[in-house]
């Protein structure tokens, strides 16, 4: 049970003089939840960017089913096929249909066939609740359901990890839920998932681990119970009392 | 002296006899200046500096000088050399049609590339990376994501350049191509009336240039269709 799908030993990362990542430790293994928080500029998002190589790592070593990430960029594509990304603005293509966003990369890539590539979308889009809107154009949609869309398109090419970069921090309170909705049900089903959120109530429902980075360190990483029960660290402390202030 | 209206409108249809020229001028330079806009623009995107310098070095040399120099340089300079009269480029350079082709695809090569530059920079990097993370390698990323929305947002700025060619057509006059300009000069120099003449052909060339505006105007809003919003 505990194969490590994603491995991160002492990774750094500089942009110029700024440290985005210094040391990173990180073991995440199959079937595991991993949401990750901290303030803004931390490090989380240029983190799990890491693990497709949207960004290049300086130092360490990045392993992602079982392929170390160098700058080979054949080996670099097969990996990212295996990681399904979901990002804060969405990223939809605004120029294909919802429907022929989800098979794009399962036709290009994998060369799979349209009647399967079809089927195979639309068994996504029901599950997550927008068969209906198959056919329109992503301008056309709710940002909520741009985000189910986004989702549905990374799990059309059946990732062994999901990788979340601040879901939902893009969208209207009142559209949180329905793509929420749809990521318990995605851990339900024993997706393993690194999620950057500060949506807390979904960390203490689904996670397995809650990582608090601050500063591109790892500060405390924990079981939801023992994080908003017992933190070790002040500076968790201090997050955790603004994050859930109001 | 008076102005003569009678002369504009019996001019209309002698210098609508250049028209055919203006045209064919026009779209083989456009064709031909849109093939070799994408590959000035693939040198200048490659990221290679070897691929790139030569690439900005030609648009730097082609905007850079006025168009009228270049035609006047490849029709009346290039034959001097005897291996351009030995080459197997001499049958179109010797005629001042092939000079006025090459000038204005060369032309128009230089200033699309950019526009096509421009239009794949604006294209939203959000998406790109996208592509990336599903694992398109990256002329798949090219072809199927970044080009098709950079064309809809280059359309503008390439039909304002569509216009602009179609009056640097009438350069081509300059090298004894019986384009509607030329039509019109030899025209003036039988009838000693610039005015009215000038006049006629300016009018005919504001009624293509409503022309291409409208063809523009339909691709335009098809390309965007997937930019309005309706819930």
């Amino acid at each position: 049970m505990s194969e490590p799908v994603i491995m991160m030993k002492n990774v750094s990362k500089r942009f110029g003089s700024f440290t985005a990542l210094s040391n990173i430790n990180l073991t995440v293994n199959r079937g595991e939840r991993l949401v990750v928080c901290g303030p803004s500029g931390s490090g989380k998002s240029t983190m799990i960017r890491c693990i497709n190589r949207l960004e290049e790592h300086d130092a360490g070593t990045i392993i992602v089913n079982g392929h170390e990430l160098t700058g080979n960029d054949r080996r670099i594509d097969a990996v990212r096929r295996e990681v399904g990304m979901v990002f804060q603005s969405f990223n939809l293509f605004p120029h294909l249909t919802v429907l022929k966003n989800l098979m794009l990369a399962p036709r290009l890539v994998r060369g799979t066939d349209k009647a399967s590539a079809e089927a195979a979308a639309m068994a996504l889009l029901e599950r997550v609740r927008i068969p209906e809107q198959a056919h329109k154009y992503p301008a056309q949609l709710s940002g909520g359901q741009q985000q189910r869309v986004a989702i549905a398109r990374a799990l059309c090419m059946n990732p062994k990890v999901m990788l979340f970069d601040e879901p939902t921090s893009a969208l209207d309170p009142e559209m949180i839920s329905e793509v929420l909705d749809v990521m318990v049900d995605l851990a339900r089903e024993g997706m393993t998932m690194i999620c950057v959120t500060h949506e807390m109530g979904f960390a203490r429902s689904v996670a397995d681990k809650i990582m608090f980075m601050d500063s591109g360190e790892i500060v405390e990483s924990a079981p939801p119970d023992e994080f908003f029960g017992a933190p070790k660290s002040e500076r968790t402390k201090m997050f955790l009392k603004q994050i859930l202030a109001h | 002296m008076s102005f003569n209206f009678d002369l504009v409108w019996s001019s209309l249809p002698l210098i609508i006899q250049g028209l055919g020229m203006t045209l064919k001028l026009l779209f083989l330079s456009s064709l031909i200046g849109l093939f070799l806009a994408l590959f000035i623009l693939l040198l200048r995107i490659s990221g290679r500096w070897y691929l790139m310098w030569p690439a900005m070095a030609y648009i730097y040399v082609f905007r850079g000088t006025p168009l009228l120099v270049q035609i006047f340089v490849i029709y009346h300079g290039l034959p001097q050399f005897d291996f351009i009269r030995e080459s197997i480029f001499w049958p179109v350079l010797r005629e001042p049609f092939g000079c006025a082709v090459l000038a204005l695809s060369l032309n128009a090569g230089a200033y699309v590339s950019e526009i096509m530059r421009g239009g794949i920079i604006g294209v939203d990097k959000g998406v790109k990376e996208a592509a990336m993370a599903l694992g398109l390698p990256r002329w798949q990323q090219f072809i199927y994501v970044t080009s098709p929305i950079a064309i809809r947002l280059a359309l503008p700025a390439y039909s304002n350049e569509v216009v602009s060619m179609l009056k640097a057509t009438a350069l081509a006059s300059t090298i004894t191509m019986m384009e509607m300009t030329g039509v019109a000069r030899t025209l003036v120099a039988r009838t000693f009336a610039p005015y009215e003449i000038f006049i006629s052909a300016a009018l005919i060339y504001l009624a293509l240039t409503y022309a291409l505006q409208q063809v523009f105007a339909w691709i335009e809003s098809h390309a965007s269709r997937y930019v309005k919003k309706e819930r």
